[in-house]
């Protein structure tokens, strides 16, 4: 069966994400971050930041709620029982600290398919509320047995 | 980051995921897939028990950029490919060599290893002064 590309392009809804403090600290403790810019407003402060520094992988918390409804989509049609994810990348601009607003726009960027393997793949635009791109994400998820 | 030069490898990171990690992260990230958060559910469709997110590796892999940088404003690309699986209470090494100088950037070679297996691999940083 060939696969359904029909959803190359699509757009989905911006979401915004407001970024909290104390949500920042409990992300930078759980990856194991010991810079004191991520778990310390004073030290943040100290270094010139407005309020507590997102860790670059942070990108995950604010550009999830953007790729998710574009994962479980009926008309990109992944079957989940298959899925596993293949591929991350993140291209970083200005850093995002606690009391940002960032929203990201999801889109899909291809799908393909190659040795019995389905390739969908995800772009994330997140911008900051000074409309400053802080984040650019290609999300890759293959599918087994397409 | 001056102290980075062509060839020269990153300081390595080591961590080893504590039993409850996974949950944590769940937590942390908002990824609450079962595979990551519950042992039976694991078992039943094949894996080992709970397996790590590979978003949390990553992050690994992006924090032994940015520690060898000087800080997180420095890593302005990461680029992965996730293979194999992560396993909890395990030790996480990751390694990195600079591979080249490219536009005023420090391009890295980096992976993630657990024992025998790495588990990202292929892995791209980018790192501005």
């Amino acid at each position: 069966m060939p696969i359904d590309t029909k959803a190359i392009g699509k757009r989905y809804e911006p979401t915004v994400y407001a970024v909290g403090r104390e949500k920042i600290k409990e992300y930078a403790r759980a990856v194991g971050e010991t810079n004191p810019i991520h778990l310390d407003v004073d030290a943040a402060r100290r270094a010139g930041h407005a309020d507590v520094v997102a860790p670059p992988m942070f990108a995950v918390v604010y550009g999830s709620p953007s790729v998710g409804p574009a994962l479980f989509d009926p008309e990109v049609g992944i079957n989940f029982a298959m899925l596993v994810h293949g591929g991350q990348e993140f291209e970083w601009g200005p850093l995002v600290v606690a009391g940002d607003e960032i929203t990201t726009e999801a889109t899909v960027k291809d799908i393909s398919a190659s040795d019995g393997r389905g390739f969908y793949v995800f772009e994330s635009i997140s911008t900051n509320q000074r409309g400053e791109q802080v984040c650019r994400g290609v999300w890759t998820n293959i599918v087994r047995g397409v | 980051m001056s102290n980075l030069e062509v060839g020269q490898r990153i300081p390595e990171v080591r961590v080893t995921p504590d039993k409850y990690l996974t949950i944590r992260y769940a937590g942390a990230s908002g990824d609450f897939n079962p595979i990551h958060v519950d042992e039976e559910f694991a078992r039943a469709v094949g894996l080992p028990g709970r397996i790590l997110h590979g978003l949390w590796t990553m992050a690994q892999v992006a924090r032994a950029q940015t520690e060898a940088a000087g800080g997180p404003e420095h890593l302005k690309r990461l680029s992965v490919q996730f293979r194999g699986m992560g396993v909890p209470e395990q030790e996480v090494l990751v390694t990195g060599t600079v591979r080249e100088r490219r536009d005023g950037r420090l391009v890295i070679d980096t992976v993630a290893e657990q024992g025998e297996k790495q588990i990202i691999r292929n892995a791209e940083a980018e790192l501005a002064p």
